[in-house]
């Protein structure tokens, strides 16, 4: 770890101002940032804290939407979703292990866009809005690519909107050294149609697949998926599973998703 | 007789409470006053050129006391293999020499090229990133094959990329050969045993120290054998007297054979500290862990299993490749090699064996023993073949192993690779398995793993070792540069307690709480007055260390013989106190007692006049009772056991769960059942966790893949099932006093094939025609598997 300064702001305005510090960068919950800091691979002068700020806590469920706070954790989420939104609960509670839910933050997951973390998943496969310090972004517009978003520099993640559905599940199918999702589909079902979210799976992060959904919206049943075709020729290849061999897990989980959820 | 605590007690280890409370006191929480750090720069390439150093920019930065690169060490020794073999042609290996920092070239990703000593860690690590290393970079040697036929070498001075060409017993190859020629039926099958990271919770810590007022060296360093150090470090690589240097390895947490070795860093920290007159820290972070520890396993294998008509072996022959990375680690000869061409005739009777093993140099880390070290690579060859014989001639696994079984009345029996098993019932050990594992449920279990979808397979395993390591005069002969018996000295203070010095370091093991348990047996008195010191070459007699299953059968006969010479010395002092003639004097119970009278004394009061000498023969017994024995085995120890466990196999996701696994093991006599189950408890893991999981991955470029845990999958508590451990079943070894054989290896020796077998048997009971897959067998491989067959 190289040597940084930290701020602990009190408001999101007070983290705004911070983070136009030359080289400033964003912490969250740091599960990702920390131990890329002690292998020395990025070196902020100064790390701004934006777990300090009351802005960014608390969850609120009315209305058929759930509203977290960017700095909630995920075990926070896990504990308090349950019975608002019960898959985005169970798939909060799975994430890392508990050292990783307890410090882990939800706004920190969205604005670091891992192309095998959880969150993007159900972000993607909600529908949700993802709420900034200055705009709210439609999560089919916010995921850009593995690690991209549409943040702006210094743009915060001060929380993200969910509409509920009437019925969701997410299906795990874990890298066994990281336990990250090798794939990990994300199925829910909205009054006006079903979305499906995939993540670990694709060079270009989290993703929709399209032919699923509209079969789904169809018919939600396993059935409808399992005569489907992933086209993997965007799809990861490394040392834990080739892209055909992806390709094959996005339809399983698809199909083991949605007949959990219905 | 201690009326708890002795043999055969289920004693708590009294190590566990510092450890499970944070009082364990390791290396790295050695902390000196004016200590100073060291870091490495190491390559980041596998194979090149060193062009130019450049260490100018490094040694005006803060804090910066040092630097060495391999400049500095070219008039230091190399540090040698431990074990020199021959090849087919009778030529000897080749052995390049490993210097303390990478001279010339660099070899492998993390081979170290330079060290700076700051201050501080983090001024070493500032410092360590502004040395300018120019390296000209070579194509890495990565695949064995490939390295053989190519013509780029590890080390252009030995022209070759091959070690040795190795033939066990080459007298036997032309039978072997006309065996397989004959046979009725052959098994064929090529398979590769997976290269392993050790992975040891405790990185390797160095501390060196240097005593400028009388030129005395300490060294605090993470050893599984402090002494094996001081000897590689004074009469190889440092020159520096045995009697000038101390060698201290305090709790250490975890070796799994990766702390045998000696390591450059060790030497520069006492370079280091001679330099300076400061003391000089080096503790590896993971990262270095990943790619410097040395690797376990990696062989390439081709074996043939030959069988007549009623399903008798008839002959068995490999071809093995052996990576044994850009160096050679201290016994990285000896372990694909001895330790295990040996063992290639497994438990049977088979006549004709013929193991071939070429050992082959590579831009990868050194290779070298790890948990079972050679034997757990027989052992998979042999019972995966003979379970895809088994397939092939439509014979059941268990039947066709029973009836190559070596017989109980056999013994001793001379194997076919060329040692001679003093004892073992293998049919006892398939029996209990059968009756302990429940056998006989295995189909509705089958019948409700299917209900859900799943494949069910039911695999099995026999398996023979070689412990105890090992007579000196026979690995003498085999090549060994050392001696492997081992010593120690009981101490009986004046006040009756013990202090029990003993060479074979514990970090892990329980000896702390076994060795007791052995010496309050003998001198019946409670174990809790006896403490034994361990892994200080200034306190104990002398150790060749702990590995290959060897603490209790070869230390723990030292200490065994050691406490026979106090009780000689005793019993004459008893009968000088009670006044009569030795002859007469029994002592039983911690008492000695004139036989056939009322008097007696106990063996405190002997203690006690041992060290008062009032009124005491002194021309005929020396005060004091200390005595110390070293012991060298007559012959191996042949561990051996029956395994077998049950796998469920999703055949959508080719997703692997070890549901239930069984392991019956033959440890010989047992001190300590709780000890021996915790032992075989940790080898299971490792072994499941190598079957199923461990993937050490190089790219073709040398860069290691699989260098920290996001990609290098360690089992984890919830991957593995609760085990059946049984060792009702020992036979005794017939050559030690104690009549031990060691257990702990055995688990990581049985539990691969085992597993390999059951997931073959669940595919192949899916109506999947797959026969081999290469560990670790992953959820893509499986699934590739079954596409594959179709």
């Amino acid at each position: 770890m190289y040597a940084f300064d930290i701020e602990c702001p009190t408001s999101v305005a007070d983290a705004v101002t911070a983070l136009q510090a030359e080289e400033a960068q964003p912490l969250s919950g740091g599960q990702t940032l920390i131990p890329t800091l002690k292998q020395r691979l990025a070196a902020p002068s100064t790390l701004v804290s934006l777990t300090k700020i009351p802005e960014m806590q608390g969850i609120e469920a009315s209305g058929g939407t759930v509203r977290i706070g960017g700095a909630v954790t995920h075990a926070t989420v896990a504990a308090s979703v349950g019975q608002a939104y019960p898959a985005l609960a169970d798939l909060a509670s799975r994430i890392g292990d508990p050292a990783v839910r307890n410090r882990g933050t939800i706004g920190g997951s969205l604005a670091n866009n891992d192309p095998s973390a959880c969150y993007p998943a159900a972000a993607l496969g909600s529908g949700a809005t993802i709420i900034t310090n200055t705009r709210e972004i439609a999560a089919d517009d916010y995921f850009q690519g593995m690690f991209v978003t549409a943040l702006e520099e210094g743009e915060i993640v001060t929380g993200v909107s969910f509409p509920v559905p009437e019925k969701a599940n997410y299906q795990k199918f874990i890298q066994p050294a990281s336990r990250f999702p090798l794939v990990a589909v994300f199925v829910a079902k909205y009054g006006d149609g079903v979305r499906v979210a995939v993540t670990g799976a694709s060079n270009e992060g989290v993703f929709r697949w399209a032919e699923a959904e509209q079969a789904l919206s169809a018919n939600f049943s396993a059935d409808a998926v399992s005569g489907l075709q992933v086209d993997d020729s965007n799809l990861i290849a490394d040392l834990h599973g080739s892209a055909d061999y992806r390709a094959h897990l996005i339809k399983v989980m698809t199909g083991r998703a949605v007949t959990a959820a219905a | 007789m201690p009326k708890d605590g002795g043999i055969g007690a289920p004693t708590r280890r009294r190590e566990d409470y510092r450890f499970l409370t944070g009082r364990g006191r390791y290396s790295d929480d050695i902390k000196t006053q004016g200590e100073c750090a060291a870091i490495f720069a190491r390559s980041t390439v596998a194979h090149g050129t060193i062009k130019s150093i450049d260490t100018s920019a490094a040694a005006a930065m803060p804090g910066v006391l040092a630097i060495f690169t391999g400049e500095d060490f070219v008039e230091v020794g190399g540090n040698p293999a431990g074990w020199l073999i021959n090849s087919r042609d009778g030529e000897p290996m080749k052995e390049p020499k490993r210097p303390v920092l990478a001279h010339g070239k660099v070899r492998h990703v993390g081979d170290a090229y330079a060290a700076v000593i700051a201050e501080t860690v983090q001024q070493a690590r500032d410092a360590a990133e502004m040395i300018e290393i120019d390296i000209e970079e070579h194509d890495a040697v990565v695949n064995m094959k490939d390295a053989l036929a190519g013509t780029t070498y590890v080390h252009d001075e030995i022209g070759t990329n091959q070690c040795f060409d190795w033939g066990w017993i080459e007298d036997n190859r032309a039978a072997t050969d006309a065996a397989i020629q004959g046979a009725h039926h052959v098994t064929t099958l090529e398979l590769v045993n997976n290269r392993l990271v050790p992975n040891a919770m405790e990185t390797r810590c160095s501390i060196g120290h240097y005593d400028t007022g009388t030129g005395d060296y300490t060294l605090h360093t993470t050893s599984q054998n402090p002494h094996l150090t001081r000897l590689l470090l004074s009469a190889f690589v440092m020159g520096i007297p045995e009697n000038k240097l101390t060698v201290i390895a305090p709790d250490v947490g975890g070796g799994f054979g990766s702390k045998i070795y000696h390591y450059g860093e060790e030497a520069l920290v006492l370079a280091a500290a001679k330099k300076l007159g400061r003391t000089v820290k080096w503790t590896s972070d993971r990262s270095e862990a990943f790619q410097t520890d040395a690797h376990g396993r990696d062989h390439v294998t081709k074996i043939e299993l030959a069988l007549d008509e009623e399903g008798n072996f008839l002959a068995f022959r490999t071809e093995t490749h052996a990576n044994v990375g850009a160096y050679l680690s201290n016994f990285s000869t000896a372990t694909p090699t001895f330790l295990h061409g040996t063992l290639m005739a497994g438990n049977y009777t088979v006549p004709n064996v013929y193991v071939n093993v070429k050992a082959v140099f590579t831009n990868t880390a050194p290779v070298d023993a790890y948990r079972g070290a050679g034997r757990p690579e027989a052992t998979y060859s042999l019972e995966r073949v003979i379970d895809m014989a088994a397939r092939e001639i439509g014979m059941d696994p268990i039947e066709l192993r029973r009836k190559n079984f070596i017989k109980p009345d056999q013994y001793p029996f001379a194997s076919a690779a060329g040692l001679e098993y003093d004892s073992g019932n293998y049919d006892a050990l398939m029996d209990q398995m059968e009756k302990v594992a429940d056998k006989a449920g295995f189909a509705a279990r089958r019948a409700e793993s299917e209900s859900k979808g799943l494949l069910r397979g039911f695999g099995v395993n026999a398996y023979v070792e070689a412990c105890g390591i090992a007579p000196s005069n026979l690995v003498g002969v085999l090549g060994s540069r050392v001696g492997l018996y081992d010593a120690a000295t009981v101490r009986v203070n004046a006040t009756g307690n013990l202090s029990v010095m003993v060479g074979a370091h514990s970090h892990g093991q329980g000896h702390e709480t076994v060795f007791p348990q052995v010496v309050a047996e003998m001198l019946g008195i409670d174990p809790g007055s006896i403490d034994i010191v361990h892994g200080d070459t200034s306190k104990i007699p002398f150790g060749m260390g702990t590995y290959g299953s060897r603490s209790l059968a070869v230390c723990g006969s030292a200490v065994v013989r050691a406490t026979e010479k106090i009780i000689v010395k005793a019993t004459k002092i008893a009968a000088h106190m009670l006044e009569a003639d030795a002859a007469d004097v029994e002592f039983k119970d911690g008492t000695f007692s004139v036989v056939g009278t009322n008097q007696s004394v106990s063996f405190g009061e002997v203690a006690l006049k041992a060290y008062i000498p009032h009124q005491f023969p002194i021309e005929d017994i020396e005060p004091g009772l200390e005595e110390t024995a070293f012991y060298d085995p007559a012959n191996f120890t042949y561990p051996s056991g029956a395994y077998c466990c049950e796998v469920e196999v999703d055949p959508e996701t080719g997703k692997v769960r070890v549901n239930r696994m069984t392991a019956v093991d033959d440890f010989g006599n047992v001190i300590n059942p709780m000890v021996v189950t915790g032992q075989v408890h940790g080898g299971l893991g490792q072994g499941i966790g190598q079957a199923l999981m461990e993937n050490t991955t190089y790219d073709s470029d040398g860069q290691l893949l699989s260098a920290s845990y996001m990609d290098y999958a360690m089992p984890r508590a919830d991957d593995l099932p609760f085990y059946t451990v049984d060792h009702s079943q020992g036979t005794a070894c017939t050559h030690n006093p104690l009549g031990v054989k060691g257990c702990g290896e055995a688990g990581a020796i049985g539990s691969p094939p085992t597993v390999v077998n059951a997931v073959i048997d669940a595919l192949q009971s899916g109506g999947k025609n797959v026969t081999h897959i290469d560990m670790p067998v992953t959820p893509h491989r499986v699934w590739s598997a079954m596409k594959n067959a179709g």
